[in-house]
């Protein structure tokens, strides 16, 4: 065999396109012995092959196939048209049928889904928030549905188990609301976003006021601290000057309404002080936020991204589902 | 026999398969030139103002397009995660348009107005410090690089030429009011670009750093804007069936 490779790559093409092998005559295409014959194509791939085109004159009359001018075929009218729910701009439900394209199956698949979610949307809209929260079965489809809605829109920001990130987003499974805890507050902060914002001291207030002020805001949550300094820091925090009281709180203890940060609670979102070990970097921290400001802390609105019953559903999974809600 | 020269001939065989996928690839583009129903009839779609544009250069040079796509599908699964399906429209003015076919990381098509400045600028210097999941790269150069626009003009002259209506001169400006109002028409006046860039960079602040103008200023610009374009609260929801 070896043998006669040899010589059959060795020799001519005219000489081997003689060669017969099971009686098919060779097209005279060589390669190390590998030899090309002219056999017929399989009738069954040749048939295959009809198929396919006969195939193609069916799909012309199921499918949109051939342009003409400025339109296009559309298939056999009524053989294979597709029947949607449309909503319109003022609300009203249109049943329309069409020719089979994918916009209008696409149509189709979100009617399937509205109506497999209706009963429980519709449940979750027409019942109370408090009330929501007692019926168990209800909850369980806040608290799968809510779980899909917070990871893909929420969890970006607030992570996945609404835990936050300090210096970015706050924490939800906590105590502290900034902007509230009742359901109607959360709500309004999904639906309307909020823009964090404090002014900046550095020109307003001496460095050594900064300096005291920090130290009071330490003293508030007892981290450590000069006593002397803080003390002087409560007068620059109730001073007329600094006004530091007047989104704080008299009590330093926040305001919903302004989303101002409670300062007596151990609770850090833009510093985090209670993981900085050295005391002196731990005041760092405070003065270059009194003296720079925050501009920071934008939560987006979503009531552009999400309908309002998506909006009442993830109100209800972060005050009941993250358990963080008062 | 014939077949025999076209193989023998590269010549001859890179010309004839030229030809026989161009003929394949005609018959099915040219016809979407001539059919009405191809691009939808929407309003709002325009041209990218300078930072926009300076920020989707810089998603190109970044190959931002290598792991995200910006075209959602008309399914379901997609429509639930992302928003409204793409439309032809949205990416007229887009050139190259940045469809993509790989999704290492999610579809950025309506990505716009979805996460706070903050939240893109921080996640692009340290995506991980946002999502520990993630696997994108830190791209942190492109808070510290200031942004280079002296060639702002080249750019849009360069787009003119594929057909967004950059003006140029005072009548194609007026068209321009006429077809997109004065506030977006005063952004695609190519003289006055590096103005409006500089202007849309203070007002919009998009790297949180105002003192800088940054490379990252353009990028989150870019990002902010993408997909926001058409209010689809003005359509029938099945107002685009009837295109394509």
């Amino acid at each position: 065999m070896s043998q006669e490779t040899k010589t059959n790559s060795a020799s001519n093409e005219p000489k081997s396109r003689a060669r017969k092998a099971g009686g098919v005559p060779s097209t005279g295409h060589s390669w190390d012995g590998i030899e090309e014959l002219t056999n017929q194509l399989p009738r069954w791939w040749v048939w295959a092959f009809y198929l396919t085109a006969i195939f193609t004159v069916v799909y012309w009359l199921f499918y949109p196939a051939w342009p003409i001018g400025s339109t296009y075929t559309k298939g056999v009218p009524g053989l294979n048209s597709i029947t949607y729910t449309a909503t319109q701009v003022d609300g009203t439900q249109v049943e329309k049928t069409t020719h089979w394209n994918m916009r209008s199956k696409f149509m189709v698949e979100m009617n399937e889904l509205h109506a497999a979610q209706k009963q429980w949307f519709d449940k979750v809209a027409a019942t109370p928030f408090d009330q929501i929260a007692q019926d168990a079965e209800l909850m369980q489809f806040v608290t799968s549905a809510g779980k899909t809605l917070f990871s893909d829109n929420c969890a970006p920001c607030h992570q996945a188990g609404g835990q936050g990130v300090i210096g970015f987003a706050p924490n939800l499974t906590d105590d502290h609301w900034q902007y509230g805890s009742s359901y109607a507050q959360i709500q309004d902060v999904i639906v309307h976003g909020r823009q964090g914002y404090m002014p900046p001291f550095k020109e307003i207030i001496t460095d050594d006021e900064i300096t005291s002020a920090a130290h009071y805001v330490l003293s508030l949550s007892g981290e450590p601290h000069d006593a002397a300094s803080a003390e002087l820091g409560a007068k620059v925090f109730k001073s007329d000057t600094a006004a530091c009281y007047a989104c704080h709180g008299a009590d330093a203890k926040g305001k919903e309404g302004l989303g101002s940060a409670n300062l007596t609670d151990k609770i850090w979102l833009w510093a985090n002080i209670p993981e900085i070990e050295d005391a002196d970097e731990k005041l760092k921290a405070v003065k270059n936020i009194i003296a720079g400001g925050l501009n920071r802390g934008v939560m987006p609105a979503w009531e552009d991204r999400l309908k309002p019953d998506q909006i009442k559903l993830l109100t209800v999974y972060v005050h009941q589902g993250l358990g963080g809600g008062k | 026999m014939k077949h025999d020269k076209i193989e023998r001939n590269l010549g001859i065989l890179l010309v004839l398969t030229m030809v026989a996928i161009s003929v394949g690839g005609m018959v099915e583009i040219i016809p979407l030139f001539f059919i009405k129903e191809t691009v939808e009839k929407v309003e709002g779609v325009r041209p990218y103002k300078p930072l926009e544009l300076r920020g989707r250069d810089i998603y190109i040079r970044e190959g931002c397009y290598l792991c995200h796509s910006q075209m959602i599908r008309p399914f379901r699964d997609e429509a639930l995660r992302y928003g409204h399906y793409s439309l032809a429209a949205e990416s007229k003015y887009d050139h190259p348009f940045q469809w993509g076919s790989k999704r290492t990381g999610p579809d950025l098509a309506r990505v716009g107005g979805k996460y706070s400045n903050d939240w893109q600028t921080q996640h692009l210097i340290a995506p991980r410090s946002l999502v520990p999941q993630s696997v994108m790269p830190n791209y942190p150069w492109l808070a510290t690089t200031d942004l280079d626009y002296s060639d702002i003009n080249l750019r849009m002259r360069a787009l003119r030429k594929t057909g967004v209506p950059y003006s140029e001169s005072q009548a194609e400006y007026e068209r321009n009011v006429e077809e997109f109002g004065a506030d977006v028409a005063k952004y695609l006046h190519i003289p006055d670009a590096e103005k409006n860039l500089i202007g849309q960079a203070q007002q919009g602040n998009y790297d949180t750093n105002p003192d800088k103008l940054t490379e990252m200023d353009a990028l989150v610009a870019y990002l902010q804007m993408l997909g926001t374009l058409v209010d689809f609260k003005k359509y029938d929801d099945d107002y685009f069936v009837k295109f394509r």
